[in-house]
C-alpha cells in the first residue's frame, strides 16, 4: 500500500499595491511659492510614484520589519484644534536660554519667538523663507542626492514639505544659545513633512533642536522629515533631533545629511524615546580638509518599538575626522537596527574615523542588530569600528547596592548613565539637562509598566 | 543593646573553596581594629562577605551589626543599616556622575516622599571634597571612570564621609596611594573616628597604621584570626614578616 501525496497547488496571492498617498500631500495650495519650488514638488511627486516600495532584497532595508511601512490612504494632517495647549506644552521645561523658539503643529506654524537671535541671522519658517529669501533657500534646498535606502521617502518629502525651519547664519555670526523647534503631529492616517535646513557660513556657529511630539497619546501618524546641514569654512553646527512621539501608532522617518567644509565641525544627535517605528538615515560628508563630523544617538526602546538607523560617514578630502557613537537601551520585545558604513574615498589620506554602537539588553526578548562596515580607499588612515551587546554588569549593580541604592534603582541609574554617555558629548549644559530629563521621564514611565 | 560589629565563627566559600574557616572578631564602637595577613589569607574575602557579594557563600557563623544580623540583609539594606565597605578596586560606572550617584545613595536613606535638599547636599559635598583635596570637577565626572588609583580611593572615603556609617571596613585603602594621598585619606578617616563608630582597616602594610593608629591589630592566616595584639604587633610584623607566626602555630 502506498500513500500518494499530491502537493497542494500553490496559490499566489499578489501583494496589494501599496498606495501610501492617492494625491500629492500638499498642506495647502501655495500660490506664493516660487516657480522652481512648485516644479521641484511636481518632479518629486512623479519620482515618488516611480520608486518601488522597499523590499527585503534591498540591502538598505536588511533586518527591517517592512510591515511597518505598509501605509494606505494617508493624507496631510489637518490644522490642530487646540494650538494654544500645544504651545503651552512646548514651553514647559524648555531650556531657559534659547535664541529662538518655533512651534509647528500638523505642518503649520502656530508660534514663534525670536528675541535672542544674533544680528544677521535668518531664522524663518520654510514657507516664509521661500517668499523672502528664495534664492538662498534654492542654493541649498534638497541638494543631496544620495540616500541610504529612503529614496521613496525623500521623494515624498520633496513633493510635500512646506513646514519647518530655514536657518542661515552669515559669516562670523555666532549664537551659543540653541534655536528650538517643536513639531507636533496628530490625526488618523495623517502625515507631516517637517524640513530643517541649516547653513553656517564661514566661522558662524549655530545650534538647533528639533522636538517631535504627538498631539494626543495615541496618534496614527507618519512623519517624513529631512534635515540638511551645511557648514562652510570654520563653521560650526550642532543639531539635535529629540523624538518623543506616541509609541502607539506614530511612525517617524528622518533623513539627514551634513556637509562639512574646510575646518568645519558638525555635531548631530538623534534621541529616540517614542514612536512605534523610526527610520533614521544619516549621511555625514567631510568634503574639505579639517572637516569633522560627530554623530551621536541615544535610544530607549521598549514594548514592540523598532528603531532602524542607517549611517554613512563619507570622507572625501584629506585630513578629515569623524566619530559616530550610538547607544541603544532595549526593553521588552523592542528591536534596533544599526547599519553604519565608514567610507574613506580615494585621496582622503590622513583620515581618522571611528564608529561605535553599544547595546544594553534589558530583556531576553529584545533584539539589537548591528552591521558596522568599513571601506577604505586611501592611505595613512586611522579607522575603527565596534559594536557590543550585553546586559548591565552585575559588578556595577553590586557597587551601587553596596552604597544603599536598591537593586531596581541601581539598574535604572546605570541604564540612564549608559544613554547619558551619548548626550554628554553635546554642547550646552542646559540643553543636555533638558534632553536627559526626557530620557529620565521615559524611564519613569517604564517603571510604571513593570 | 550591644554596641559592636561582631563576627562569630564565620565560614565562607568561593567557587566551592573554603576561604574563611571560623573567623571570630569583635570591634566595639569607638575603636579601630586592623587586620593584617599574607596574600590569600582571606582579608578581601572577609570584606566582600560582609558587603554581601553574591560570589561568596556563607556556610556558617554570624555577623552582628549591633543587634542586627547583617547576613540576613540584602546588599543595599546592609549599607542603609550603617555598614560601609571602602572597596579595594572601586568599580567604574560610565555616564553616572559622582554627584548623582552620591545623591541617589543619600536619597535611598530618606523616607518615601522626601527629597534630598540639593543646595545643602552640594554644600556638604564640596566641603568634604575640600577636606580630601578633591577638585570640584569630580562631581560632574562619571563615577571612578578615568580616575587614577589614588583618586578612586579618595572617592571611596568621600562616599564614607557622605554616608556616615556606624561601622566601616577599609579594604586595602592604602594600596596605590603615594604618601601625600595616604596622609589625606588617613586624615579623612581620623576625622570620622568617634565613640559612635567602629572601623576595621584591612591592610598589607604597617605604613597605613602610622597614620590611622589602631587600637587592636589582628593577624589573619588561612581564614582565621591567629593572633591579636596592640599597635606594636604591626611593627613586629613589618620587621619579621609572617613566618614566625605560622611557625608558632605549628604543633610542637
Amino acid at each position: 500500500m502506498s500513500i500518494l501525496v499530491t502537493p497542494q497547488e500553490e496559490t499566489i496571492v499578489p501583494e496589494p499595491a501599496e498606495v501610501w498617498f492617492a494625491n500629492p500631500p500638499l498642506t495647502e495650495t501655495d500660490t506664493e511659492a516660487p516657480a522652481w519650488y512648485r516644479e521641484m514638488q511636481e518632479k518629486s511627486w512623479a519620482r515618488y510614484h516611480e520608486l518601488p516600495v522597499p523590499t527585503r532584497k534591498n540591502q538598505d532595508w536588511r533586518f527591517a520589519d517592512l510591515k511597518k511601512i505598509r501605509f494606505t490612504d494617508l493624507a496631510p494632517a489637518d490644522p490642530a484644534t487646540d494650538p494654544a495647549a500645544l504651545v503651552a506644552r512646548a514651553m514647559t521645561g524648555r531650556p531657559e536660554n534659547f535664541a529662538a523658539h518655533f512651534v509647528f503643529a500638523n505642518n503649520r506654524l502656530i508660534y514663534s519667538e525670536t528675541a535672542d537671535l544674533p544680528a544677521g541671522a535668518i531664522c524663518l519658517p520654510l514657507k516664509e523663507a521661500l517668499a523672502t529669501h528664495g534664492d538662498l533657500v534654492r542654493a541649498h534646498f534638497l541638494q543631496e542626492e544620495k540616500n541610504l535606502g529612503g529614496d521613496k521617502f525623500a521623494a515624498l518629502h520633496g513633493a510635500a514639505t512646506l513646514s519647518g525651519l530655514f536657518v542661515h547664519f552669515p559669516k562670523g555670526c555666532v549664537s551659543e544659545k540653541p534655536v528650538l523647534v517643536h513639531h507636533f503631529s496628530g490625526g488618523e492616517a495623517r502625515a507631516i513633512f517637517p524640513h530643517t535646513l541649516v547653513v553656517a557660513e564661514d566661522h558662524a556657529s549655530v545650534s538647533i533642536v528639533d522636538v517631535f511630539e504627538s498631539i494626543a497619546p495615541s496618534e496614527q501618524t507618519l512623519n517624513v522629515g529631512m534635515v540638511d546641514l551645511f557648514a562652510d569654512r570654520g563653521g560650526k553646527i550642532q543639531y539635535v533631533a529629540l523624538q518623543g512621539l506616541s509609541d502607539n501608532g506614530a511612525k517617524h522617518v528622518q533623513i539627514h545629511s551634513s556637509r562639512a567644509g574646510r575646518d568645519a565641525a558638525v555635531k548631530v544627535a538623534f534621541l529616540n524615546l517614542g514612536a512605534a517605528w523610526v527610520r533614521n538615515e544619516s549621511l555625514s560628508r567631510m568634503v574639505d580638509s579639517g572637516a569633522d563630523c560627530q554623530i551621536f544617538s541615544a535610544n530607549l526602546a521598549n514594548g514592540i518599538q523598532e528603531y532602524d538607523q542607517r549611517t554613512l560617514q563619507s570622507h572625501e578630502a584629506q585630513h578629515t575626522t569623524s566619530d559616530l557613537f550610538f547607544k541603544n537601551a532595549l526593553y521588552h520585545k523592542s528591536r534596533t537596527i544599526f547599519s553604519g558604513l565608514i567610507h574613506v574615498k580615494p585621496g582622503a589620506h590622513h583620515t581618522d574615523s571611528f564608529q561605535t554602537c553599544r547595546n544594553l539588553l534589558g530583556s531576553e526578548e529584545a533584539e539589537a542588530n548591528s552591521m558596522p562596515g568599513l571601506e577604505i580607499d586611501a592611505d595613512q588612515v586611522k579607522c575603527s569600528h565596534g559594536s557590543t551587546a550585553g546586559q548591565i554588569s552585575e559588578e556595577e549593580i553590586f557597587y551601587l547596592r553596596a552604597r544603599g541604592i536598591p537593586a531596581d534603582d541601581a539598574r535604572k541609574i546605570i541604564s540612564l548613565g549608559f544613554l547619558n554617555e551619548s548626550i554628554a558629548k553635546l554642547e550646552g549644559d542646559e540643553l543636555k539637562e533638558y534632553l536627559f530629563s526626557r530620557v529620565e521621564r521615559k524611564f519613569a514611565a517604564l517603571d510604571g509598566r513593570g | 543593646m550591644s554596641q559592636s560589629l561582631k563576627i562569630d565563627n564565620l565560614h565562607a566559600t568561593v567557587d566551592g573553596n573554603e576561604i574563611l574557616k571560623g573567623l571570630t572578631l569583635e570591634i566595639p564602637k569607638g575603636q579601630v581594629h586592623a587586620i593584617m595577613g599574607p596574600n590569600g589569607s582571606g582579608k578581601s574575602t572577609l570584606a566582600k562577605v560582609m558587603a554581601g557579594h553574591e560570589d561568596y557563600v556563607v556556610t556558617d557563623g554570624t555577623v552582628l551589626l549591633d543587634d542586627i544580623n547583617l547576613l540576613e540583609l540584602e546588599i543595599d539594606e546592609r549599607s542603609r543599616a550603617g555598614f560601609f565597605l571602602a572597596f579595594q578596586y572601586p568599580h567604574e560606572i560610565p555616564g553616572v556622575s559622582n554627584a548623582n550617584f552620591l545623591r541617589a545613595a543619600r536619597q535611598a536613606r530618606l523616607p518615601k516622599g522626601e527629597e534630598v535638599d540639593a543646595v545643602a547636599f552640594y554644600k556638604e559635598m564640596y566641603l568634604k571634597m575640600d577636606e580630601l583635596g578633591m577638585d570640584r570637577k569630580f562631581t560632574g565626572r562619571s563615577v571612578n571612570e578615568g580616575f587614577s588609583g589614588g583618586e578612586k580611593k579618595r572617592n571611596e572615603i568621600l562616599q564614607m564621609m557622605m554616608l556616615e556609617p556606624t561601622y566601616a571596613v577599609l579594604d586595602e585603602t592604602d594600596s596605590g596611594l603615594d604618601i601625600d594621598a595616604l596622609r589625606i585619606v588617613a586624615a579623612g578617616v581620623n576625622a570620622m573616628r568617634s565613640p559612635e563608630r567602629g572601623f576595621l582597616v584591612i591592610t598589607h602594610y604597617q605604613r597605613l597604621l602610622d597614620y590611622i593608629v589602631p587600637d587592636v591589630v589582628h593577624v589573619l592566616h588561612d581564614g582565621r584570626i591567629v593572633k591579636s595584639g596592640g599597635k606594636e604587633l604591626a611593627l613586629e610584623l613589618e620587621e619579621k614578616g609572617y613566618d614566625w607566626i605560622t611557625e608558632e602555630l605549628l604543633p610542637a
